[in-house]
C-alpha cells in the first residue's frame, strides 16, 4: 500500500513537470510571450510564430515519449508492470 | 479535364477496393472484437488508426485554408488540436485502459457508481459525435461532386455504402485496419503537393523548413517576410502577427485542447491495445502521425496564400487580366466558391482588404487545399490523389464516430441500463443494427444539413471540454470525488456552455432567438462562443468540488477502485477477457 502511494506521488511529479513544459511552450512562448520572442529570428521564422505553429507541436511529441519512458522505468522500480 | 477524371476514378476506386478487401479480411466475431478489436492492436498500428480517426475532413480540407487567412491567429487550431494529446497520454488514457472496459460512458458509470452519470455521458457523447458526422458526410459529398462530377447526393450515397460495409462487418477491428490504410492514403495525398510547392517556391523539399527559407527567385528575401509585405500593402493584417486577441486565443486554444482530450471516439481507441504501457506509447505514435500533417499545414496555408496573391498581382500594380485568368480560376468560379466582380471596369483583378474596391468578392477558405495543386501547376495525378485523400479523411473519421455512437447505444443504454441480461450474441447483433441506423441518420443529416450545422461544431468541442473532460480528470485524480458532485459538475459545466452558445447564437441555433447579439462587445471578457468550453470546464470543476465539500466523499470501495486503476499491475479484467 505504501509502495502504491509513493509510486503515485512520483507519477504525479512527472506529470507536473511535463505539463509545466507543455504550458510554457504553447501558452507561454506561443501566446503570452510571442511579441518579445518575435524579435528573435530562426531563419525566416520569427521565434514566437515558430513556437506557435511548429515548435510547440514537436515539444508535445517529445514530452509524450519522455513520459512513457520514465513511467516504464517507474513501473519496473515498483514492480507494478502489466503483461 | 478527361485525363483528370480518369485518374481520379482510378485513385478513388483503387482506395475503396482496398478498404473493402480489408473489411472482409478483418471481420469481427465477438463483442470484444466489435468494440475493442479484441485488445490486440499494437501501439504503432493504434497510433496510425488514431491519426486517421482524428484527422477529419476539417483537418484535411479546411485547416490550412483557415491558417492561410488567419495567419498567426490560426495557431489556435495547430496547438489546440495537438496539445490535447499530451493531456490524453499523461492524464487519461493509461488509467482508462487499466480499468479495461469498452466505452467512455461505462468508465464514468463505474467510477461514479451511478447509472445517471452513465446516461449523462451517453447524451454528451451522442450530441458531440453526431455534430461531427454531419461535417464528414458533407465533405464526402463535396469531394465527389467537385472531382468526379457526380451529384452531391449520389456521392453521399456511395460514401454511406462504403462506411456501412466495413463498419457493420468489422466493428472496431475492421475500422482499425481500414483506418491504418486510410492514414497512409491521406498523409501521402497531403504531403506530395506540399513538397512540390515548397520545392517550387523556396528550393527546399521539406515544407516545414521551406516555410522558414528564402524565396527561390534569387531575391534572397524570406518567404514569410515577403508575404507580410505583400498582404500588408494591400491592407490585410500582417501574416505572422495577426492575432485574434489575447484572451480569446488563450481560451480558444485551451478549449480545443481539453475538448480533444474529452472526445469519446478518440479515447475509445485506447481500449484496443493490450496493456497500459502500450496505451502510453500509442498516444506518442498517434501524435507523431498527426504532427506529420499538422506541421505541414502552416506551410501549405502560407504558400497557398502567397501563390494566390502572386497569381492575382505578380508585380505590384500589374494586376491579372480577367480574360487571361488560369483554368483553376474558371473551375472554382463554376462552384460559386470563388467570385469576381469588376467594380472599376478595367478588366483587371484587384484583390485587397477594402470592401469598396476589392473585386475578389468571394474566396472560400475551404478551396485552398483542394485548389492548391492546380494553382501551383502540379500534374493531374496529384490532384486525383488529393481527392482520394480528402475522402479517406472524411470516411475514417465518420466510421470512428459511428462506432462511438453505436457502442454507446447498444453497450451503455441497452446492455448497461435497459436489458442487463442480454447475451453476447444478441448484443453483437444489436450493435450491428444500431450501426446501420446510425449510418442512415448520418446520411439523412448529410443530405439535409440543419441550418445550424456550422454553429454546432463549437458546441461539440464545448460539450466535450465542459462535461466529459473534467469528469474523467476528477474521477482519476480525486479519490474521494462522489457521484453527486460529479453529476452536478457535469450538468453545471454543460449548462453554462450551452447557455453561452445559445445566448449569442440563438436557442437551438434558431435565428432571432439570440437574446444577446453575436457581437464582440457582448462577449464575456472578449471570449467567443467557440472558445467558451474552457470556461465551462472551470465551472464544472468548481461546482463539483463545492458539492463534494457539502455532501461528503465517495464510499471506500470506489476509493479502492481508483487506487487499483492508478497502477498498471493488478486484477481488473483486461478488455479482451471481458
Amino acid at each position: 500500500m505504501e509502495d502504491k502511494q509513493s509510486y503515485w506521488q512520483e507519477n504525479l511529479r512527472l506529470i507536473f513537470i511535463c505539463l509545466a513544459i507543455w504550458f510554457v511552450v504553447s501558452f507561454g512562448f506561443g501566446l503570452l510571450l510571442v511579441e518579445p520572442l518575435n524579435e528573435i529570428r530562426l531563419g525566416g521564422y520569427k521565434l514566437g510564430f515558430w513556437f506557435a505553429q511548429q515548435g510547440s507541436i514537436y515539444t508535445f511529441v517529445g514530452l509524450i515519449f519522455w513520459y512513457g519512458k520514465k513511467m516504464n522505468d517507474l513501473d519496473k522500480k515498483y514492480n507494478v508492470e502489466d503483461a | 479535364m478527361d485525363e483528370l477524371r480518369l485518374y481520379t476514378w482510378i485513385a478513388v476506386g483503387g482506395t475503396f477496393s482496398l478498404y473493402f478487401f480489408i473489411a472482409w479480411w478483418a471481420r469481427a466475431g465477438s463483442t470484444s472484437e466489435f468494440y475493442a478489436a479484441g485488445g490486440g492492436i499494437t501501439p504503432l498500428q493504434n497510433g496510425m488508426a488514431i491519426g486517421a480517426d482524428w484527422m477529419s475532413a476539417a483537418s484535411f480540407i479546411s485547416m490550412a485554408g483557415l491558417i492561410a487567412f488567419l495567419g498567426y491567429g490560426g495557431s489556435v487550431f495547430l496547438m489546440g488540436w495537438t496539445g490535447g494529446y499530451v493531456l490524453l497520454a499523461l492524464c487519461l488514457a493509461p488509467y482508462m485502459r487499466k480499468h479495461g472496459k469498452f466505452t467512455v460512458p461505462e468508465f464514468i458509470g463505474d467510477r461514479f457508481y451511478s447509472k445517471t452519470a452513465r446516461i449523462v455521458a451517453v447524451v454528451c457523447l451522442i450530441i458531440a459525435s453526431l455534430t461531427y458526422i454531419i461535417g464528414q458526410m458533407k465533405g464526402v459529398g463535396v469531394a465527389f461532386s467537385r472531382f468526379l462530377e457526380v451529384e452531391y447526393d449520389m456521392g453521399l450515397y456511395i460514401g454511406m455504402a462504403v462506411v456501412f460495409v466495413y463498419a457493420t462487418l468489422g466493428g472496431m477491428k475492421g475500422i482499425t485496419y481500414t483506418q491504418i490504410a486510410q492514414y497512409c492514403v491521406l498523409i501521402t495525398a497531403y504531403t506530395i503537393p506540399a513538397v512540390f510547392i515548397s520545392l517550387h517556391l523556396t528550393g527546399n523539399p521539406i515544407p516545414q523548413l521551406g516555410l522558414g527559407s528564402t524565396l527561390a527567385d534569387g531575391s534572397g528575401v524570406y518567404l514569410l517576410d515577403k508575404l507580410d509585405t505583400v498582404v500588408s500593402e494591400l491592407g490585410f493584417k500582417e501574416y505572422t502577427t495577426s492575432t485574434l486577441g489575447d484572451v480569446e486565443m488563450f481560451a480558444y486554444t485551451l478549449s480545443l485542447m481539453i475538448g480533444t482530450a474529452g472526445l469519446p471516439h478518440v479515447i475509445m481507441r485506447f481500449f484496443t491495445v493490450p496493456s497500459v504501457k502500450a496505451a502510453r506509447q500509442s498516444a506518442g505514435y498517434a501524435l507523431v502521425f498527426i504532427a506529420l500533417l499538422y506541421t505541414v499545414a502552416p506551410a501549405v496555408g502560407a504558400m497557398a496564400r502567397f501563390n494566390l496573391m502572386n497569381t492575382i498581382e505578380p508585380v505590384a500594380g500589374q494586376n491579372l487580366e480577367y480574360a487571361e485568368r488560369p483554368q483553376w480560376f474558371k473551375e472554382w468560379e463554376k462552384t460559386g466558391l470563388l467570385a469576381f466582380e469588376d467594380k472599376n471596369g478595367d478588366g483587371k483583378v484587384q484583390y485587397n482588404a477594402d470592401p469598396t474596391t476589392n473585386e475578389m468578392v468571394k474566396v472560400d477558405r475551404d478551396i485552398m487545399v483542394l485548389a492548391n495543386p492546380a494553382i501551383a501547376n502540379l500534374p493531374n495525378w496529384v490532384i486525383a490523389l488529393v481527392a482520394a485523400g480528402g475522402l479517406a479523411a472524411a470516411l475514417s473519421t465518420a466510421a470512428g464516430l459511428l462506432l462511438a455512437i453505436s457502442s454507446a447505444i447498444s453497450h451503455d443504454l441497452m446492455k448497461g441500463v435497459l436489458i442487463p441480461d442480454m447475451s453476447e450474441k444478441s448484443e453483437l447483433l444489436a450493435s450491428r443494427i444500431v450501426m446501420t441506423l446510425s449510418v442512415c441518420v448520418a446520411g439523412y443529416l448529410g443530405l439535409n444539413p440543419p441550418g445550424f450545422a456550422a454553429g454546432t461544431v463549437a458546441l461539440a468541442f464545448g460539450l466535450a471540454a465542459s462535461s466529459i473532460f473534467p469528469a474523467l480528470m476528477m474521477g482519476i485524480f480525486s479519490k474521494t470525488m462522489s457521484s453527486k458532485a460529479a453529476i452536478s459538475g457535469m450538468c453545471a459545466g454543460l449548462g453554462v456552455t450551452m447557455l453561452y452558445v445559445f445566448q449569442h447564437k440563438g436557442i437551438m441555433f434558431i435565428p432571432g432567438t439570440a437574446f444577446l447579439g453575436d457581437m464582440e462587445p457582448n462577449w464575456f471578457m472578449g471570449i467567443s462562443p467557440n472558445a467558451f468550453g474552457s470556461v465551462g470546464a472551470f465551472v464544472n470543476f468548481a461546482v463539483a468540488f463545492i458539492v463534494l465539500k457539502l455532501t461528503g466523499p465517495a464510499p471506500s470501495h470506489i476509493q479502492d477502485l481508483v487506487t487499483n486503476f492508478r497502477t498498471p499491475h493488478g486484477e481488473i479484467a483486461a478488455a479482451h477477457d471481458h
